[in-house]
């Protein structure tokens, strides 16, 4: 069935996005820089960093310290966001289901599990998506509220719960970012679920919608589409026509409209009317299934109409067309072949463009490229394209690593070779300079202590000034040399020795507070220098480290790398040979098929146009004896 | 449009959206569809998992990259983010560091329009000595009304001993700061 895979795509169209953290409001450099690479389309740089932000950051002590800490939750939802759109649905959903297993808010608890339910819903495990829907209690975050209705509704819609999806759609109405998916969604909930008439009206009024973008436009075509389909097959000819006028003419859905509208006139038997919407079609793009069958169309419809030499004229048309698109087929299977469908694909300007598919027809010298939108019609060749495209992406980069890794061993070597002859000089010059640091240190320290202990255990003499000392020495010796002599000169001597040694103890004594004092002072001076000094000492130290460490180390780590490089090209190179060769292989087929088509439409042309030649002969002969 | 539906509502939505309308259109033409289609996810499940892996030596790559090329003692890492809202069309951002021209940036469409939406690029990685440093900036656009825009600002910043973050956010000359910067 058809319409399953209209709702998951459409239903998609709403539900996918990132979480925004614009401008002023970002707190970490490095998730905004994940997202400026998403922005650009480059999933995988944006999913290398993220992982590699996030992994530093569950590493953390202190996570709460960190800037990616107000984006936590939002840069695991992104990771989920990241892998879908890089097309690794396995991984999708792993950083979200953490989010949810974790303690966190209630809001935040529910937008995970919304936005798991959104990935399981796209990898199409239904069951898994209303399981994570079911977890969803208490207060939804205002904005994604009627995301999360409308996602549950889909579910139902693809779970075959229509009337449940029915309820849900119809308390959406209201909503305008989702009112053209919202209507076209119910109608279609609506005849799931048997209610035609009810289905009908709604697909009415989701067709007649005024559309503000492309986005409204090209749901609005699809309700009219569907809409024109269902009353057609009631046999309502002229209400399905009325819906399929109403498809905008230069849309993707104009073509199968027109060929429609034809065929509801035509059903009514009103072949003059079916031609105004099949010559329109017929002077399209002759590549298209449905211009090629109105090339048919057009001359049946004079056939019918009794103007069998125009029905004549338009077989000999289609004849013609269908022998040059056959041969066209023919050139595009045989430049497949060749290879050249794989060369035009992955052309840089054709990817640098978001329609890039539909520039890809408009190549020179791509023959294979004229039934490529129909090629590329179904998701898995979607897909299988798009993998193609990242494993050239993988190749290219695993290429440049190689090449990078050779680069770091240069680098290496080029430091040892510069730092090994320079660092037993430096090490032995440090050592020295380290030798006489410490011992300098060593005595600051006891200075130090010497200070501290004098404030509760006052020593005057530890502070006594050079000139002091030699004079408190010179006093000594004088005393020593005078020794026990009791005459006369030696006692005055003795006297003078001890006013002298009580002027020095005075001067000590009292002076003893300013001394201490000005000792911390300098002390504290000294300390300025030593902190320079040990700040000078720690950047010699890291540098010497650097040094070291800018070379030594790497051999292993290196090698290893370059092993899972390798290991990593041989595998991208049998994958891309396999997937360029399934491409080719699923392309072939279908132009096989489109072939197949077009020699039977010719077949039909060439009898048809014997038929109508012989009618128009046979009433012209008719008129002449009349 | 809700306010989640912002940052990537025109881009992979609209992409899954274009799929999904091809995906009507199509016919179902093809010799084997089923058997084409279970031999595509077979590939896609091996591709998922080549994607994992070359993920992990990228991972790795980056790790041995900024250890040998961008130690955290010497590291310095400039960003550029527009303010929120602003409508200058930024051209080209010229940065240099102690004098000389480390990084000058051109902006295509593309581009312009990530940082618009909030994406923030790291437009210099390299290495300073620890101390201060001085850095210009010229940032050349162009406004609304259709007349160029250029400024230039001389900052100075901190190098310390981890790696230095310097976040310069730009705007157009109805703000206070058309360029603001703010060390992390």
């Amino acid at each position: 069935m058809r319409a399953r895979p209209r709702l998951l795509g459409l239903g998609l169209a709403v539900g996918l996005a990132v979480p925004p953290a614009a401008g002023s409001d970002l707190k970490d450099l490095h998730f905004g820089e994940a997202l400026y690479h998403a922005h650009l389309g480059e999933f995988f740089d944006a999913l290398q960093r993220l992982d590699v932000e996030l992994a530093q950051y569950h590493g953390l002590d202190e996570p709460g310290l960190d800037t990616l800490h107000g984006h936590v939750h939002d840069a695991e939802f992104s990771v989920g966001d990241f892998e879908l759109n890089y097309r690794m649905h396995h991984r999708a959903g792993r950083a979200i289901r953490a989010v949810l297993e974790g303690a966190v808010d209630e809001t935040v608890r529910n937008e995970a599990a919304f936005r798991l339910a959104r990935i399981h819903f796209q990898k199409g495990q239904l069951e898994d998506a209303l399981h994570a829907l079911a977890r969803i209690e208490g207060e939804v975050p205002a904005d994604i509220r009627d995301d999360v209705e409308f996602l549950r509704a889909n579910i139902e819609i693809a779970t075959g719960r229509p009337s449940e999806a029915v309820d849900v759609l119809a308390r959406l109405q209201g909503d305008a970012g989702l009112a053209g998916f919202v209507a076209y969604n119910l109608g279609i909930a609506l005849l799931q679920d048997g209610r035609p008439e009810e289905a009908i009206a709604q697909l009415d009024r989701a067709g007649q919608r005024t559309a503000v973008d492309r986005a409204d436009l090209a749901i609005r075509d699809k309700s009219n589409m569907v809409l024109g389909s269902i009353l057609f097959e009631a046999n309502e000819f002229e209400r399905a026509r009325q819906s399929l006028d109403r498809v905008h003419l230069r849309g993707p859905f104009s073509n199968q409209a027109l060929l429609r509208a034809g065929w509801a006139e035509a059903s009514a038997e009103r072949y003059d009317r079916a031609l105004v919407p099949w010559n329109i079609l017929a002077a399209r793009e002759p590549t298209d299934a449905a211009v090629q069958e109105a090339m048919l169309a057009v001359p049946h419809a004079y056939a019918r109409l009794d103007l069998h030499g125009r029905a004549a004229l338009g077989y000999g048309r289609a004849l013609e067309l269908y022998s040059h698109q056959i041969e066209r087929v023919d050139a595009s299977i045989a430049s497949i072949r060749e290879g050249r469908f794989l060369d035009a694909l992955v052309r840089e300007e054709t990817r640098q463009d978001k329609d890039w598919v539909i520039r890809l027809r408009r190549l020179p010298d791509a023959p294979e490229t004229y039934y490529l939108m129909e090629l590329m019609a179904t998701h898995e060749f979607q897909t299988a394209l798009q993998n193609y495209l990242d494993l050239e992406d993988l190749q290219a980069r695993l290429i440049g690593w190689n090449a990078g890794l050779e680069a770091f061993e240069d680098l290496i070597r080029w430091r040892e070779l510069n730092y090994e002859p320079l660092l037993p000089d430096v090490d032995a010059r440090f050592r020295e300079l380290d030798s006489r640091m410490r011992l300098r240190l060593e005595q600051r320290d006891h200075l130090g202590d010497r200070l501290e202990a004098m404030l509760t255990a006052p020593r005057p003499e530890h502070l006594a000034t050079a000139d002091e000392l030699i004079a408190g020495e010179r006093l000594t010796a004088i005393e020593e040399r005078l020794g026990a002599a009791e005459d006369r000169a030696s006692l005055a001597l003795r006297q003078r020795v001890a006013r002298l040694r009580g002027a020095l103890t005075w001067s000590l004594e009292t002076e003893y507070h300013e001394r201490l004092t000005a000792a911390h002072q300098h002390l504290s001076e000294l300390n300025v220098h030593v902190d320079a000094l040990t700040r000078q000492y720690d950047a010699f130290v890291r540098a010497r480290q650097a040094a070291t460490h800018s070379y030594v180390g790497y051999d292993v780590r290196i090698e290893r790398l370059r092993e899972r490089v390798r290991d990593a090209r041989k595998r991208v190179e049998t994958l891309m040979a396999r997937q360029g060769h399934m491409i080719e292989t699923v392309a072939i087929h279908r132009l096989n098929a489109r072939r197949n088509r077009l020699v039977s439409q010719q077949t039909q042309a060439r009898y048809a146009v014997a038929d109508s030649y012989d009618r128009a002969a046979r009433a012209g002969s008719a008129l002449e004896q009349r | 449009m809700t306010r989640r539906n912002r940052i990537m509502g025109n881009g992979a939505a609209a992409c899954v959206f274009a799929v999904a309308l091809l995906f009507c259109v199509g016919d179902a033409h093809g010799s084997d569809p089923q058997d084409d289609r279970r031999q595509m996810r077979g590939l896609d499940e091996q591709v998922q998992e080549i994607k994992s892996d070359v993920l992990g030596i990228a991972e790795e790559l980056s790790r041995l990259e900024e250890k040998l090329l961008y130690p955290s003692g010497t590291q310095v890492a400039i960003f550029v983010a527009l303010a929120a809202g602003d409508t200058m069309r930024l051209d080209a951002v010229r940065l240099q560091v102690d004098g000389r021209l480390v990084a000058h940036s051109i902006y295509s469409a593309k581009e312009l329009e990530a940082l618009r939406k909030g994406g923030v690029q790291r437009i210099y990685v390299g290495n300073v000595s620890s101390g201060s440093h001085d850095l210009e900036v010229r940032v050349d656009g162009k406004l609304e009304n259709g007349e160029d825009f250029t400024r230039t600002e001389q900052f100075t910043f901190a190098k310390e001993v981890g790696p230095k973050l310097v976040g310069l956010t730009l705007a157009g000359p109805a703000s206070p700061t058309p360029i603001a910067l703010e060390d992390w």
